[in-house]
């Protein structure tokens, strides 16, 4: 990756920040992961991946045996690239490596929308020179089906690092769904991913994402967005499979009028899982809006539960809504919302609630003549229900999918 | 048959009913009339099953079956449904889901969209239930769930209070429905029990026997009309002199 422009630059802040502690969450010591691992073969039929791994991958949302629902889709194993291939035009998916080498001008994004010194982990991925996905939706093209990308950790006590770029260009639609999984269901690993995402003009972006790790991982995403006038980010986060420790707080910018950004979060702790999630938003310009929505149950494990709207221009707009619920004692679910303006004519307001399942709801759903256990099961499905707004109905149906697949788990 | 013999109700260390007896045959309706406070909605609750309310004497028989201990759930299934006066909000379970539950796989999504049309809350099914639900649509709502349940045994609670005059022909076609008073009088099975503050419901739910209770007990049995015409002339205070004054003489 030499082609970047002042990659040197880069190299020499993450040299400095090598060793800095992030803002939020359990510090991870680095060094007793690995930092290399074996190079996997390229697959140019995703079919011809192991069972096993197309199958973890299904549970996370990634569908390889029928990709004709899929407009492109990505896999890396590890730190390896191992199949990247698009169906029609009008977007392009690749490995970052390669995008790098092709376009001069992608230098204009690196580390644009996540500083590079952010922390350790931001710092990591420079170093290690982490691949990832590149794409990009062209200019007024709207893609019908899902782009779909798979980060796939195969190697015990790996460090896995990725960076990817999503640029949709003036205009453009484009729906990702990434899904992220390993190999094992008991050994450690660490995932690092930075994502860069760049909404352009007009374009509309959503971006659905479904973790489906092991007991034993630990997850640092470092996520940067930045949407231009009239553009549109909807983020959907999906965490109902057990994790060791998860840290991510997802910086949204509005910087074109009238721009506007969701995200929905849906996140499950049992015990043993410790999870620190938040998503951040700044509308720095005219219009802009923002709804934040988070749903989080604990089952056993820890939760904060962050939001953060930074209303910084005239007549925007924005709420966040923050609602726990507490299946079973020793868990614990902290809600942290927080708004910040400085201008009069602004709307932000937040809300935020955090308890048992009401005994009074359950009693009311007997007395319709259900089981004490199927009236929780309905109100804790009901609970996790988000009403995505502007969901295309099949990524709204593998949502639904994985939350109804991991329900059992959560009973 | 409905048979409630000699029945005392507590929440916590609270009597609220004492001495309750009542019998409603199969297919009968009756209704009970009472001033706010006097335990109509305890008795209901307490026939429904709730836990809060606690069976300290006496026993609930329906159907031949005795019931007294019999959990919540179950008393559903066996056949005894409720319209609730103040129902929760149950946030992200939609009208349809509930419609759906009370249905018990006995219909499909076309029942439920006649129902829904039935009680006039077609817009309604897929908002969460009882969210920013007026009270008129509470009421119906409640109703569609019921016909939807089709209990042997319908309790309802003020099924008329604050519903607009114009809806209170629907909800009492509705409670009609339910209680199948379109069948001749020997086919019905469905026995309902009706509180009414106010008796409005009378003028579009017939009712073969009227009860009257002040502070935890029936003050008096009898015609539901003639029992509504002396509390419109006399007041609920009369019914309450009257129980003072028989329980002066035992
Ligand atoms: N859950 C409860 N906890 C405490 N007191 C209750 C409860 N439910 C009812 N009560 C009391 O029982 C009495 C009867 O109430 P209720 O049955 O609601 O009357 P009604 O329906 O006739 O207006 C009242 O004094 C009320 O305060
Ligand atoms: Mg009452």
């Amino acid at each position: 990756m030499s082609e970047i422009k002042s990659s040197e630059s880069y190299r020499k802040k993450a040299k400095a920040a090598a060793a800095k502690a992030a803002a939020f969450g359990e510090d991870i010591d680095l060094s007793t992961y690995l930092t290399s691992a074996e190079e996997q073969p390229y697959q140019s039929d995703p079919e011809q991946l192991p069972a096993q791994a197309r199958e973890h991958m299904l549970e996370a949302g990634v569908v390889l045996d029928d990709t004709s629902q899929r407009s492109g889709t990505y896999i890396q194993m590890d730190n390896t690239p191992v199949h990247s291939s698009i169906r029609g035009d009008g977007v392009e998916v690749i490995p970052i490596s390669q995008a790098l080498k092709k376009y001069d001008w992608l230098s204009d994004y690196w580390w644009r929308a996540v500083a590079v010194d952010t922390d350790k982990y931001t710092a990591n991925v420079e170093l290690n020179r982490g691949d990832g996905y590149f794409i990009r939706a062209l200019a007024g093209h709207k893609t019908i089906f899902p782009v779909q990308a798979c980060l796939y950790l195969a190697k015990a006590r790996l460090a896995q690092n990725v960076h990817n770029i999503v640029i949709a260009e003036e205009g453009s639609e484009l729906d990702i769904i990434t899904g992220c999984t390993t190999a094992s269901r008991e050994d450690p690993g660490l995932h690092m991913g930075v994502s860069e995402f760049y909404i352009k003009r007009g374009a509309r972006v959503t971006f659905t994402m479904i973790h489906s790790w092991n007991p034993a991982v630990a997850v640092r995403p470092r996520t940067g967005i930045i949407v231009e006038e009239d553009g549109l980010f909807l983020s959907n986060y999906v965490l109902m499979k057990p994790i060791h420790s998860l840290q991510m707080y997802p910086s949204a910018r509005c910087v074109g009028e009238n721009a506007t950004v969701r995200y929905n979060s849906i996140l499950v702790a049992g015990k043993g899982s410790s999870l620190d999630v938040g998503s951040r938003v700044f509308l720095e310009a005219k219009g802009a809006k923002t709804e934040i929505i988070s749903r989080a149950i604990t089952t056993g494990g820890d939760i904060i539960a962050r939001g953060f709207i930074d209303g910084g221009a005239p007549e925007v707009k924005g709420h966040l809504e923050c609602r726990g619920l507490i299946l079973n004692n020793g868990g614990m679910i902290h809600a942290i919302p927080e708004l910040k303006g400085n201008l009069a004519g602004i709307d932000l307001s937040h809300e935020a609630a955090v308890g048992k399942i009401a005994e009074e709801e359950v009693e009311y759903l007997m007395a319709r003549g259900l089981t004490r256990t199927e009236a929780t099961a309905t109100i804790v499905r009901g609970f996790l229900r988000v009403d995505i707004q502007g969901l295309p109905p099949t990524l709204g149906a593998e949502i639904d999918r994985t939350v109804e697949a991991s329900e059992k788990e959560v009973m | 048959m409905l048979k409630i013999k000699q029945l005392a109700v507590a929440v916590g260390d609270k009597e609220i009913l004492h001495d309750i007896n009542m019998t409603i045959g199969t297919g009968e309706t009756h209704v009970l009339f009472g001033p706010n406070g006097s335990g109509k909605t305890t008795l209901l609750t307490a026939l429904m099953g709730f836990p809060k309310y606690r069976i300290v004497r006496g026993s609930i028989t329906f159907q031949g079956k005795d019931i007294t201990g019999l959990p919540l759930d179950e008393r559903a299934r066996l056949g005894i449904g409720m319209s609730f006066q103040r129902p929760p909000v149950v946030r992200g379970v939609k009208m349809s889901d509930m419609v759906a539950a009370c249905l018990k796989g006995r219909g499909d999504a076309e029942t439920v969209a006649k129902l829904a049309k039935r009680t006039d809350l077609e817009d309604f099914l897929d908002r969460e239930i009882n969210y920013g639900f007026s009270g008129g649509e509470i009421k119906r709502s409640e109703m569609m769930q019921l016909l939807a349940q089709k209990p042997k045994l319908a309790l309802l609670d003020e099924p008329e209070s604050g519903v607009d005059l114009e809806n209170i022909v629907l909800i009492g076609e509705l409670i009609n429905e339910l209680l199948e008073k379109h069948c001749p009088i020997p086919d019905r099975k469905c026995m309902g029990l009706i509180i009414t503050h106010t008796g409005h419901i009378l003028d579009y739910v017939n009712a073969r026997t009227g009860y009257v209770m002040c502070d935890g007990r029936i003050s008096c049995q009898g015609d539901p009309h003639e029992i509504l015409q002396t509390i419109k002339e006399g007041g609920y205070g009369s019914c309450v002199n009257c129980l003072a004054r028989r329980h002066l003489n035992v």
